[in-house]
């Protein structure tokens, strides 16, 4: 079996299936991740870019995209990084917010840092409000700019008490 | 050398330096989220490491790729600034140090996404995002710190008067940074200071910090290679492995 007879459609379906390692309710899809998919000849290239300069699951992202691919008979995968335009996490789906926030991470609140303004991203309390994701409470805080991995914020809810990470706008 | 080439090494090396730094308190951290948080800021910095280094080493065309860059060069061969070298010392020393180079870095990255050269404006697209949440967090802990506990004040200030001398070094451009600028490579010296000591008598303002001169005398010549004792510890340990196992790999 050849990529030839494979629908590009196919194969995005067949990566929505791909979960991102390190938050595995949210597909690299739904993530904004995959940038691209080709056929060319019997090979299949898909571009993908990191969400975080020093994002340690690109390689093993790169090797779920390749497995997946062949598993489904496709031989020759060739993936390829993109870095520019940056990933922003305007590209995630409104299907992998929900999915997080199922998942006890508040998604993003609002647009990215617009970098062409006022700096205003540098100035101090700049973090957003976010709704806790247990019970909706919009009484939460900023406990820590950095969580569990480079993408997430650390909040705690001040209603119902739980802490909770905070997938950050970039 | 190219300038370009050379340039591209120091952006590189000042990301790896500080990055080695801080990667030598994770688990270390005085509460639970700061070590978080240096491991984070850590691993950005690896990551624009690999960026720099990766495309001076294609721009240089002698098969040095980033991990040959980083481990295979000695102390005079490395190109970041004086201030990234200085040790962690107290955990005031190792953010004053932080949100120094964190505010010079932003103005950078933001003027280097104007640059003429593709590539690098990528880089600082991506960078400088990360680098938008580093500097708010040092310039918040720089308040919190700076306007906190009579002890917490002292050390503060303690810190930021002893790293002071360098601070400078960053904006003192040598014929490297000069012929990016002509080029419209990098952003020009004059502004980007402005901007850098703008934002740090802002936030010093607000932590109760006295601001040193900023026409005090300042420590140079990381960037052409003249290094303080430091830098040789900080390679010792990170070149070990492939010093003493030479072309080993995973």
């Amino acid at each position: 079996m050849t990529a030839l007879d494979i629908s590009i459609e196919q194969i995005w379906a067949w990566l929505g299936e791909v979960a991102d390692p390190e938050i595995p309710v949210i597909s690299i899809v739904d993530l904004g991740i995959v940038r691209d998919v080709r056929l060319m000849d019997d090979a299949c290239l898909v571009t993908i870019t990191p969400t975080y300069s020093g994002c340690p699951a690109m390689q093993v992202i790169a090797a779920s995209v390749s497995d997946a691919l062949h598993a489904h008979g496709i031989e020759h995968v060739r993936i390829e990084s993109r870095l520019s335009p940056a990933w922003t996490t305007d590209w995630m789906s409104e299907a992998g917010k929900a999915a997080l926030k199922g998942y006890g991470i508040a998604p993003p609140v609002q647009q990215a840092i617009d970098i062409s303004g006022l700096h205003a991203g540098i100035r101090r309390r700049a973090a957003p409000a976010v709704n806790c994701p247990n019970c909706g409470s919009p009484h939460t805080q900023l406990t820590s700019e950095f969580g569990s991995t480079p993408c997430k914020a650390l909040y705690k809810c001040l209603d119902c008490r739980e802490p909770f990470d905070y997938f950050k706008c970039h | 050398m190219d300038a370009k080439i050379q340039y591209l090494l120091r952006q590189g090396d000042n990301a790896m330096i500080l990055s080695q730094q801080l990667c030598q308190l994770v688990g270390k951290g005085p509460a639970l989220e700061e070590d978080m948080a240096l491991s984070n800021v850590a691993l950005d910095l690896l990551g624009q490491t690999r960026m720099w280094l990766g495309y001076a080493g294609e721009l240089e065309g002698k098969g040095r790729d980033e991990d040959r860059l980083a481990f295979l060069r000695d102390a005079i061969e490395y190109r970041n600034c004086l201030l990234v070298e200085q040790p962690n010392g107290s955990y005031a020393d190792t953010l004053t140090r932080q949100f120094l180079f964190d505010t010079w870095h932003y103005f950078l990255l933001d003027g280097l996404t104007r640059s003429s050269d593709e590539r690098i404006r990528g880089i600082a697209l991506k960078s400088v995002k990360e680098v938008t949440y580093h500097l708010r967090r040092s310039g918040d802990l720089m308040v919190r710190l700076g306007d906190g506990s009579e002890k917490s004040h002292a050390m503060m200030q303690t810190a930021l008067d002893e790293l002071w001398m360098y601070s400078g070094e960053m904006f003192l451009y040598d014929e490297i940074d000069q012929a990016m600028v002509e080029q419209s490579v990098a952003p020009a010296s004059e502004l980007l200071r402005q901007q850098s000591l703008d934002h740090m008598a802002d936030i010093f303002q607000e932590a109760t910090l006295t601001m040193p001169s900023p026409d005090a005398w300042m420590q140079r010549g990381g960037k052409q290679g003249r290094h303080s004792e430091h830098l040789g510890f900080i390679l010792a340990e990170m070149q070990f492995l492939q010093r003493a196992y030479p072309e080993s790999s995973w």
